[in-house]
């Protein structure tokens, strides 16, 4: 029961924050190029999507439970690694924050210049629009696969895939314009925690290690991963303060 | 060919990231947690490599 909350929680999450670049594209492709076109790329990409899960999904259920784990296990942490250092490094003012409406605005001035088609589908606003959602959406489908397949339970995880899509597009078509307020940082670092909290257990049993207390132990690594990485963004954060003034970006809290 | 070339290049991308050691170095602890079949290698390995991770990345 417990898995099963953490992985509908931990995918909804990580579709909402990819949801939310998604949307930012779709919308400036829909702007300036059309509606039909922007939503046709964004229709086929969705379907391409769900084509991955449904294909991968099974087959990587059907591999021996341990070589799963440990595979799957180690793509996760890799994987979740990278989101939690990228989190860090904007929490502490390394890197700049993700800003939607900066995105917007390129993409809106890019899809101006590019002309325009006179009639049916444009295909620069096809194209932008799928390669968005596309690629957005692969990490997504990455996270489903790997921990439905790990709890034999892909169809949840793509269920909170889904209603992550659904409850983005519905804040898109209320708002009708990027979602600046999503704190998406802070959303980032915790899909970083949950994906390297579960790679370490996963990847821990997929190779032969037991670990004591059994499920249990998910919630004691969840905790001490974001103890941990609570700490090093202070001490980064601190880090950078400390630097010359003029390699300063603006430092926000996660 | 440059087909196959710019997936696999979009492939490294999307799994190692910024970062190749944070790959190379997970790899060596699951070695090393099958080896010893021992729970408490990863967590402290995991951390280790993030912290190593953020330090050369924000090295001047």
């Amino acid at each position: 029961m417990t898995r099963d909350v953490l992985l509908f929680a931990t995918v909804f999450v990580a579709c909402l924050v990819e949801g939310v670049e998604a949307l930012t594209i779709v919308l400036a492709a829909g702007m300036t190029r059309g509606w039909r076109s922007a939503f046709a790329g964004m229709g086929v990409a969705l379907a391409l999507l769900a084509a991955i899960v449904a294909v991968l999904g099974p087959a990587l259920t059907a591999l021996p439970i341990d070589r799963l784990r440990l595979v799957v296990g180690g793509l996760l942490l890799v994987f979740g690694l990278q989101w939690l250092r990228k989190a860090i490094l904007r929490a502490s003012g390394f890197k700049a924050l993700h800003d939607e409406e900066a995105i917007f605005t390129a993409e809106l001035a890019a899809a101006r210049e590019a002309g325009r088609e006179p009639r049916g589908i444009d295909g620069y606003g096809f194209t932008v629009s799928f390669k968005g959602v596309l690629l957005e959406g692969l990490e997504v489908a990455f996270i489903v696969v790997t921990f439905g397949s790990n709890q034999h339970n892909v169809p949840l995880a793509a269920l909170a895939g889904g209603a992550a899509v659904l409850a983005v597009a519905a804040a898109g078509l209320v708002v009708h314009a990027p979602l600046r307020r999503v704190p998406e940082n802070t959303l980032k670092f915790a899909v970083g925690v949950m994906l390297t909290s579960f790679g370490i257990f996963w990847g821990a049993e997929g190779a032969g290690a037991h670990w004591p207390g059994g499920d249990a132990a998910i919630l004691l690594l969840v905790a001490g991963t974001l103890a941990s990485s609570l700490g090093l963004a202070a001490v980064m954060r601190r880090r950078h303060s400390q630097r010359p003034a003029e390699s300063a970006v603006p430092a926000r809290a996660t | 060919m440059a087909w196959a070339r710019g997936f696999a290049s979009f492939l490294y991308d999307f799994v190692v990231g910024d970062d190749p050691a944070i790959a190379v170095a997970v790899v060596l602890a699951l070695g090393l947690t099958s080896l010893l079949a021992a729970w408490w290698v990863l967590p402290p390995a995991v951390i280790g490599v993030l912290t190593w991770s953020l330090v050369r990345a924000t090295r001047s």
